[in-house]
C-alpha cells in the first residue's frame, strides 16, 4: 500500500528528479509549520535550549562558532535548476551570499538568524527541499553515486532505492531516536563513487544468478574517532526483501547498540564489537522472525518513484562530436578541461561534466549566490535543468551534449567555475574545520588553500595524475580524511594546531584506512610534507600506476622512510 | 580571594542570531573589549552564576569562561587560538563576522 497517488505518477516525462505529489507536500509544510511553532516558543522561553536542541537538531539547524548553522538535504545529490537557484536566492536573502556543498552532499548556510530558519525552510519547502534528518541521531540523507543514471559502468540508477529509501526513513517513529547517527550509501555502478564501503549500511546494487536486480548489504563502516571499512552481511537481498532487511539491521543496532557511551554508539562499533558473524546473525533471526508483510515491497510504488528517475529525452549522435574534436585542439585550456573534468557518458554523443568547486587557493565546496545561479543556468542551457553534488564538494552537469562543451565551458569560465582539477591533487575534500565548527580542533580550509596554491600550475598536477588529499579538521573526520589517498588530520597538540597525515586511504570497492605517517606537523609544513610525498610517489611509480597502487606496491614503511630522512636533513619535518 | 591562572571572561552565544557575546558590565556585549575581566576565582563564579541565569532567562546559550591576556590597553585577548577565532570570524573570510565590523580589534 502506498500513501501517494500513484495517478501522479509520470511515466516518461522529461523531468529527471523526484517531484512531491500533495502528500509529501503536506508533510514538508506541516514539518515547516510545526518547526514554526517551536521556534516562537523558543523565543518566547517557552522551550528551554535542551528541550529544543532535539528540534531544531532534527531541522539541520546547528550552533557553531559564529552563528548559527543550517544543513539542508539534497537527496542523493540530486537538484534541478529551479532548486538551485532558490538555493541561490536563500543565501541572499537570509544568508550571506554563499553557500558550502558539503562530503554528504548537502549544503550549509553558516549564517542563518534563529528567527529566520522557518522562513527559509517555507522557502525551501516551495521548491520540494527540507532540512529533515540532516542532523540528529536518525537515519540521515541517504546519499548516492553522483553519475547515476548516466555512467557508463552502472547496472541501475541507485536514486530510485535512495528515494525510496528516503520515504521508509522520513519520521520513522522507530528510528528517530536511534543510539547515534546513521548514515546510508547506494550506488548502482560497477566502480563505487559513493563510499559505501565506509556508510553505517552501503547498499550495492547486483545482479544475482537469475539475473534479477538486488542488493549486496554492507554493514559498519564508518570514519570518525574509530574507522572502520565496512563488511558484507549478506550478498544478496532481492528488492522485494530490501526494507524488511533493512529494518532487522536497525532494529538489531537499535537494540544492542552502545548507548553508554556516544563515542561507541555507531552501528560499526557493535559489528567491531560482536563481530560480523554475530551481528549476522542477529538480523537474520529478526529477519526470519518479524512480520515482514507490515514491510512487504510495493512494486508499484517502486515503479512510480523509479518512473520519475527515466532517462530525460536525449538527440540521437554520433559516439562523439567531430566539432568538440577541432575545439579541444584549438582551444588548449579547454581541452585540458575536457581531458580532467569531463567523464564518458551511457548515451553516445552526451559527457558528464564535473564543475570543480575548488579553483587554486579558493575554499573547497563553497559556491557564491551567482555562482550557483550560473551553475542552474547553465543546467538549463545544456543538461536539461538537473545537477548532481557529489560528496567530492563539486557540482555535476550529468547531460551535456558533446558539441556543446565549449559554449559551456565558456559559461563557467566566466563565472571562475572552469578550474580544470577534478580528481588532481587540488581538488582536495575540505570539512569547514575551526573557521566555522565548534566541534572543530583544527583548522582545515587554510590548509587545503596552501596545498592547493603549491600545486598551482595544472599541468604539473595533470602530471601526477589522480591523487585524492582529504582534510578533517577533527577526529569526527567530515572531510574523509581516512580514505584520502593522503589525509590530513587537525588536531590541538600543546595548544596549538597540528596535523597528522595518513597515506594509503582509499574510499572505494578496495577500501583502506590510511597509515599514519609520522609525528603531527605545523600548518606551516604541510605543503612541503606533500611535496615530498608527491615527490617520491613520482619518483616510484609504474607507468600508469595510481598513488594507492604505488603505495601499496612498495609499502608504508618506504614513505615513511623517506619523510623522515627529508626531516634530517634539515626539512624540520 | 583564590587566585586564577589567568583572567578569564566570560562568553556566550545569542540566542536569536547565535553571534558570539560577552558579559560586560552592564550586560551581553558583542565586542570582547567590553567583556567583564574576572581576576580570581570568586569573581569568575560570579561571572558564570550571571551566565546560567541567563541561560535560564533565554537570552544567551553555550555559556563559558575562557581564560585571557589582558593587555596594557585593559583588553581581554584569549589565549586559546579558538577563542581567537570566536573573536573575529572565519579566518578564511576576513570580510565575515565580527572582523568585518572592525569590532575585533575595538578598544572600550
Amino acid at each position: 500500500m502506498t500513501a501517494h497517488d500513484p495517478s501522479l505518477a509520470r511515466p516518461n516525462a522529461p523531468t529527471t528528479t523526484y517531484r512531491y505529489d500533495e502528500y509529501d507536500a503536506t508533510f514538508v509544510r506541516e514539518r515547516v509549520a510545526e518547526f514554526r511553532e517551536q521556534v516562537r516558543r523558543r523565543l518566547e522561553g517557552a522551550l528551554t535550549e535542551d528541550e529544543f536542541r532535539p528540534f531544531r537538531l532534527m531541522n539541520g539547524l546547528y550552533l557553531q562558532l559564529h552563528a548559527y548553522m543550517l544543513r539542508v538535504a539534497i537527496p542523493y545529490g540530486t537538484l534541478t535548476a529551479r532548486q538551485m537557484r532558490r538555493l541561490a536566492d536563500i543565501a541572499d536573502k537570509y544568508d550571506r551570499g554563499y553557500g558550502h556543498f558539503t562530503t554528504r552532499q548537502n549544503l550549509q548556510y553558516n549564517w542563518p538568524k534563529l528567527v529566520d530558519t522557518p522562513d527559509i525552510l517555507e522557502s525551501l519547502a516551495e521548491v520540494e527541499m527540507h532540512a529533515i534528518q540532516t542532523s540528529g541521531n536518525c537515519i540521515r540523507n541517504v546519499t548516492a553515486d553522483h553519475f547515476s543514471g548516466v555512467a557508463p559502468d552502472e547496472i541501475e540508477d541507485p536514486r530510485a532505492t535512495a528515494e525510496f529509501l528516503r520515504q521508509w526513513s522520513s519520521a520513522h517513529p522507530e528510528f528517530s531516536f536511534l543510539p547515534r547517527k546513521f548514515k546510508i550509501a547506494v550506488t548502482g555502478a560497477e566502480h563505487d563513487r559513493a563510499a559505501i564501503m565506509v556508510h553505517d549500511v552501503g547498499l550495492r546494487i547486483v545482479k544475482n544468478d537469475a539475473g534479477e536486480i538486488g542488493y549486496q548489504v554492507v554493514v559498519g563502516g564508518g570514519l570518525g574517532r574509530t574507522p572502520f571499512v565496512g563488511k558484507i552481511i549478506r550478498d544478496y537481498v532481492s528488492r522485494a526483501d530490501l526494507l524488511a532487511y533493512l529494518e532487522a539491521i536497525m532494529r538489531v543496532y537499535n537494540r544492542f547498540g552502545r548507548r553508554d557511551n556516544k563515542y561507541k554508539a555507531r552501528i560499526k562499533i557493535l559489528v567491531h564489537e560482536k563481530g560480523i558473524d554475530e551481528v549476522r546473525a542477529a538480523v537474520e533471526a529478526e529477519f526470519a522472525a518479524m512480520n515482514r508483510s507490515v514491510f512487504s515491497f510495493d512494486p508499484d510504488e517502486f515503479e512510480r518513484i523509479a518512473a520519475f528517475f527515466t532517462p530525460p529525452p536525449y538527440e540521437s549522435l554520433p559516439a562523439e562530436s567531430a566539432k568538440l574534436r577541432t575545439q579541444r585542439v584549438a582551444h588548449p585550456a579547454f581541452g585540458n578541461f575536457v581531458d580532467v573534468n569531463v567523464s564518458p557518458h551511457r548515451v553516445p554523443g552526451y559527457a558528464i561534466v564535473t564543475v570543480s568547486l575548488k579553483p587554486i587557493g579558493g575554499i573547497p565546496g563553497d559556491a557564491t549566490s551567482q555562482q550557483m545561479r550560473v551553475l542552474a543556468d547553465a543546467s538549463e542551457r545544456f543538461g536539461f535543468g538537473e545537477l548532481r553534488v557529489s560528496h567530492e564538494q563539486n557540482i555535476i552537469l550529468p547531460h551535456v551534449k558533446q558539441e556543446d562543451l565549449f559554449d559551456l565551458w565558456k559559461l563557467l569560465d566566466g563565472a571562475h567555475l572552469a578550474t580544470a582539477n577534478a580528481g588532481l591533487v587540488s581538488d582536495i575534500i575540505s570539512c569547514p574545520g575551526l573557521d566555522y565548527c565548534s566541534l572543530a580542533t583544527a583548522r582545515s580550509i587554510p590548509v587545503a588553500q596552501a596545498i592547493s596554491k603549491r600545486f598551482s600550475d595544472l599541468s604539473r598536477q595533470r602530471r601526477i595524475g589522480k591523487l585524492g588529499i582529504k582534510i578533517s579538521g577533527c577526529i569526527n573526520a567530515c572531510g574523509h580524511h581516512h580514505v584520502g589517498a593522503i589525509g590530513i588530520l587537525g588536531l590541538e597538540k600543546k595548544g596549538q594546531e597540528s596535523y597528522q597525515i595518513t597515506l594509503g586511504g582509499d574510499p572505494t570497492f578496495s577500501a583502506s584506512i590510511g597509515e599514519i605517517l609520522g609525528p603531527g606537523v605545523s600548518a606551516e609544513q604541510v605543503p612541503d610534507v606533500i611535496e615530498h610525498i608527491v615527490d617520491f610517489y613520482l619518483a616510484e611509480r609504474l607507468e600508469g600506476e595510481a598513488f594507492i597502487e604505488t603505495w601499496r606496491r612498495i609499502g608504508h614503511a618506504r614513505f615513511k622512510d623517506v619523510l623522515r630522512r627529508e626531516g634530517e636533513d634539515g626539512a624540520d619535518i | 580571594m583564590p587566585a586564577l591562572k589567568h583572567p578569564q571572561i566570560l562568553l556566550a552565544s545569542d540566542l536569536s542570531d547565535g553571534e558570539v557575546v560577552f558579559l560586560g558590565a552592564e550586560g551581553w556585549e558583542r565586542r570582547h573589549a567590553r567583556a567583564r575581566v574576572a581576576h580570581d576565582k570568586d569573581e569568575a563564579a560570579a561571572l558564570e552564576s550571571f551566565g546560567k541565569a541567563e541561560i535560564a532567562k533565554n537570552r544567551v546559550v553555550d555559556v563559558y569562561l575562557a581564560d585571557v591576556e589582558v593587555g596594557a590597553d585593559g583588553v581581554p585577548t584569549p589565549l586559546h587560538y579558538r577563542e581567537k577565532m570566536r573573536l573575529k570570524g572565519p579566518s578564511v573570510r576576513p570580510d565575515l563576522g565580527k572582523q568585518a565590523k572592525g569590532a575585533a580589534h575595538d578598544r572600550p
